[in-house]
């Protein structure tokens, strides 16, 4: 399967030297831009599987044109005539769906399933009166099944580019109706907007932005172009203008990379290597997106945790100190630190000693604790204030369950330990308002429970 | 069409087993509202096909049908798993999903095309035409491979949805209840992609994957049009998918040759003969098709039309006494509001059931039945003034118009409920008698 890699070829692609190319590469370009913006708004409707019914339902449009120009005596391939034709056909599968949906109980998916199988079927039928036709050869015409960009000649890709342009400009005149719809038809119906107009043009963008891409990527596949850059764009943002853009761009992308691949080697159908391309984009955005990529995300959780844990130990320093009062340690008055045994500390929550003194690396590293006195961790003056809060925040939720969730003092300890790491400054203020009389300013609450290792107490450490 | 041979008929009997096993399972793809994950799985095995075929280097069947079952699975697993993982919608995770592993097939094949004997035309068309050549030894006969594997399949289908029905139906219909329940919802659910690949799988050869899609869904949709409950759209399925076999090779062998054709593709032709199927339940099917709720709303207007004339010419005779003044029907049609063409039906309907005489020059009275009717609507409309003016408390000049649309909506109960309530009233909110 290894191929020689095709030097020369590629110094002509890269170069643009040969006009066929140019043309290719500029048609690829336009269609991947296209699709992915209208491609967007197609997956935010939930619309996804239309374009994959549009594209079949093509087919008998194809071939009937090709018919009728062949009989009328033309060559047949006419790439408008044969657009034309596909055009006609996919609106009126589109039109069907619409029927059948409106006028029987049948639900969308299955509506669409009917029109894809048989609109496809009759595009087979009449596919097989050409192939036994005497005059004229319909060889050209699987190049829409599986796509062919290669075939892309001067006169189409400037059809493309006028498509794309009219379709890019529809896009953006409607940006507002598209993104309303998009996001919450019910709300823009009941502003008055025209939700069915603008679903109609929304799928005419979708019919046209399918029918021209079928010759280069073929009908199975054009769907993938829709929605793949689309969904991809999802993982690396929120906003839906940056998302058409990235949609729009990662089209591009991968278009121009399968024509470019397609030209480059023999035998390499231009509509797979497009997909791969998509599909190769995809999975590094589901891997790596910004926004919701696996990794990133997993990133963020590690992170959380990470900074869980320290919260604690920090907190455990603190309790220690406050507990047992200032004579049972260390305490260096003209520094205003605090000194805690790290055995002490291991026993609050039966930390390993490695664990511990992990967690208290990062710490240091943050300026929070000192270890020069190892094995007694010094509490510096930031980490002092920083641990006081953290204790602070866990009482104030802790009385907060108390008093009005009326939970069991015994009990609060431990509902109280996942909220203090998310309590934001208003959550705080709004605590404090809460408990009238108990707080002036930056006064810490009394813990409501014992600290010494009681009953109560034992779950910190986890099963023995 | 006069030379059909026995070839032909093998042809249609492929087909039947074919369609009637894809219909089967489809079924249960169109109440899951999945109806396009078997366009995305019939798409999908190709590359499972072309991957057991470069490492087994011949078509040996079992490895291409356990290369291409994996596939189809492979397209369901990576569906459920992006679209939780990737939080995405499950049809756009399909299209991710499927267009990717087709990709990759016609790649594969594409790029062997030299060593490897496989067609991505065959795929789609498949070469039902040819099934009969390709015979099989079963006991004393000789049948088609094409056949004898869909009849295996087809026995398949119905061993496991009958040996799992309950579970089928209450996960299809109902997934929260069947995992509260102690089913496997999820089991169930990947129990039926595997049926839908290994069908999809055994027919791809003979018919290609247009028909297997179009026999997925459009039988299924036909029989949730046609019954109402669940063996009901099976049977009614399974019936659509024979006659679109039937139909559509008639119509391959039978329509080219008035435009000077020999043929052309069965498979597709079976497909249109779905789709024709199709169209004519979606107009006739009873209760659910277009002529039949046409019907049923038709007949509802003439009903309320029909009370409207008997209640003015009780009101007439209530004015003007039995010996006044007579009416007209044109006048009385106009007041009512109808149209000439409607005019003359209603009168029909009004005269055919006896509620409504007919003297010289247009004139109409009420006969005895017709004066009987015509009390229970005017009754009908008295007591909801009274209910509309006393309970609900609307002003007595308000209530006449909501009444006019709630007297012909009455049922008995409701009736009984309305005179309970009416007790001690004998006139409406406007002085007149409640008959």
């Amino acid at each position: 399967m290894m191929v020689e890699f095709p030097w020369d070829d590629l110094r002509r692609l890269t170069g643009l030297a040969d006009y066929n190319t140019r043309v290719v590469l500029l048609g690829s370009l336009l269609l991947g831009l296209v699709s992915g913006a209208v491609g967007s708004f197609m997956v935010l409707r939930k619309r996804a599987m239309i374009s994959d019914v549009v594209s079949h339902a093509a087919l008998p449009g194809i071939v009937a044109a090709f018919m009728v120009l062949t009989v009328l005596g033309g060559d047949g391939k006419s790439w408008l005539a044969l657009l034309t034709g596909a055009l006609i056909s996919g609106l009126l599968g589109m039109a069907a769906v619409h029927a059948i949906t409106t006028h029987a109980r049948v639900k969308q998916d299955a509506a669409l399933g009917v029109v894809l199988s048989v609109f496809f079927g009759a595009g087979v039928v009449l596919l097989g009166f050409t192939q036994r036709m005497k005059s004229g050869s319909s060889a050209g015409l699987e190049s829409f099944i599986y796509g062919k960009t290669a075939s892309m000649l001067a006169s189409d890709a400037w059809l493309l580019a006028g498509s794309a342009l009219a379709a890019t400009v529809i896009c953006l005149a409607f940006f507002k109706e598209f993104r309303l719809v998009c996001f919450d038809a019910e709300f823009a119906r009941a502003q008055g907007w025209p939700v069915r107009r603008v679903d109609a043009l929304l799928t005419g963008l979708v019919v046209v932005v399918t029918v021209i891409g079928l010759q280069a990527v073929g009908l199975i596949l054009m769907i993938a172009l829709l929605i793949t850059p689309a969904v991809t764009a999802r993982f690396w943002t929120d906003r839906l203008g940056s998302m058409v853009i990235i949609a729009s761009g990662l089209g591009a992308l991968a278009c121009v990379t399968g024509a470019a691949l397609s030209a480059l080697y023999p035998r390499v159908p231009a509509g797979s290597v497009i997909v791969l391309s998509c599909s190769t984009l995809f999975l590094i955005g589901l891997l790596f997106g910004r926004r919701r990529g696996l990794v990133p995300e997993a990133w963020r959780r590690i992170r959380l945790a990470a900074r869980t844990e320290r919260h604690h130990v920090l907190r455990a320093v603190y309790e220690q100190w406050e507990q047992r009062g200032v004579q049972g340690f260390h305490a260096h008055a003209g520094t205003g630190s605090v000194l805690v045994s790290a055995g002490d500390l291991a026993a609050v929550r039966r930390w390993s000693e490695a664990r511990l003194q992990r967690v208290l690396r990062e710490a240091a590293a943050d300026g929070d604790v000192e270890l020069d006195a190892w094995p007694l961790v010094r509490l510096t003056s930031r980490g002092m204030s920083h641990a006081r809060q953290l204790v602070r925040n866990h009482r104030l939720w802790e009385w907060y369950l108390i008093q009005h969730a009326e939970v069991d003092p015994h009990h609060v300890d431990r509902d109280a330990d996942e909220i203090e790491h998310v309590l934001g400054a208003a959550m705080v203020r709004e605590l404090e308002a809460t408990l009238p009389g108990r707080l002036s300013g930056a006064e810490l609450p009394s813990s409501p429970h014992p600290l010494t290792d009681t009953e109560e107490a034992g779950w910190r450490k986890g099963p023995a | 069409m006069s030379d059909w041979s026995m070839i032909d008929t093998w042809i249609v009997l492929t087909g039947m087993v074919i369609a009637m096993s894809c219909a089967l399972v489809g079924n249960f793809l169109v109440i899951r509202r999945m109806s396009l994950m078997g366009d995305a799985i019939s798409h999908a095995v190709l590359p499972g096909l072309a991957v057991a075929f470069l490492l087994s280097g011949d078509r040996h069947p079992l490895p291409m049908f356990a290369g291409a079952v994996a596939a189809g699975l492979l397209t369901a697993f990576l569906t459920e798993w992006i679209r939780t993982n990737g939080r995405m919608e499950a049809d756009a995770a399909m299209g991710v999903i499927f267009t990717t592993l087709f990709a990759i097939g016609l790649l594969l094949i594409v790029r062997a095309a030299d060593s490897v004997d496989l067609d991505p035309g065959c795929v789609l068309y498949g070469a039902i035409e040819l099934s009969p050549l390709d015979t099989v030894p079963v006991g004393p006969w000789e049948w088609p491979r094409a056949f004898a594997i869909g009849l295996v399949v087809l026995a398949i289908n119905v061993v496991v949805i009958g040996l799992f029905y309950k579970e089928l139906v209450l996960s299809s219909f109902d997934p929260e209840a069947a995992a509260a329940l102690g089913f496997k919802p999820r089991r169930i659910y990947y129990l039926l992609m595997a049926l839908v690949a290994v069908t999809a799988v055994a027919s791809f050869e003979s018919v290609g994957s247009i028909l297997v899609i179009a026999m997925l869904i459009v039988p299924g949709v036909c029989g949730t049009l046609l019954a109402r409950r669940l063996p009901g759209v099976l049977a009614a399925s399974a019936v659509v998918a024979m006659l679109s076999a039937i139909g559509g090779h008639v119509m391959a062998i039978g329509i080219p040759p008035i435009f000077g054709f020999v043929d052309t593709s069965t498979s597709g032709s079976m497909a249109v003969a779905a789709g024709i199927l199709f169209v004519g339940v979606f107009l006739v099917a009873p209760e659910n098709g277009v002529l039949a709720r046409w019907a049923h709303q038709r007949s509802l207007r003439d009903r309320i039309r029909c009370e409207d004339v008997l209640g003015a010419l009780y009101r007439w005779h209530e004015e003007h006494g039995e010996k006044g003044p007579v009416v007209r029907w044109p006048e009385l049609a106009a007041r009512i509001g109808l149209g000439p063409t409607q005019a003359r039906r209603i009168r029909r309907l009004l005269r055919r059931n006896g509620l409504i005489g007919y003297v010289a020059d247009d004139a109409v009275h009420l006969t005895g039945e017709g004066k009987r009717q015509a009390a229970i609507v005017i009754r009908d409309h008295r007591l909801w003034e009274v209910y509309l003016h006393h309970q609900v408390q609307l002003p007595a000049d308000h209530v006449h118009a909501t009444s006019e649309a709630l007297e012909h909506l009455t049922s008995d109960g409701m009736r009984r409920r309305l005179e309970r309530d009416a007790t001690g009233a004998s006139v409406d909110p406007h002085g007149k008698v409640i008959p």
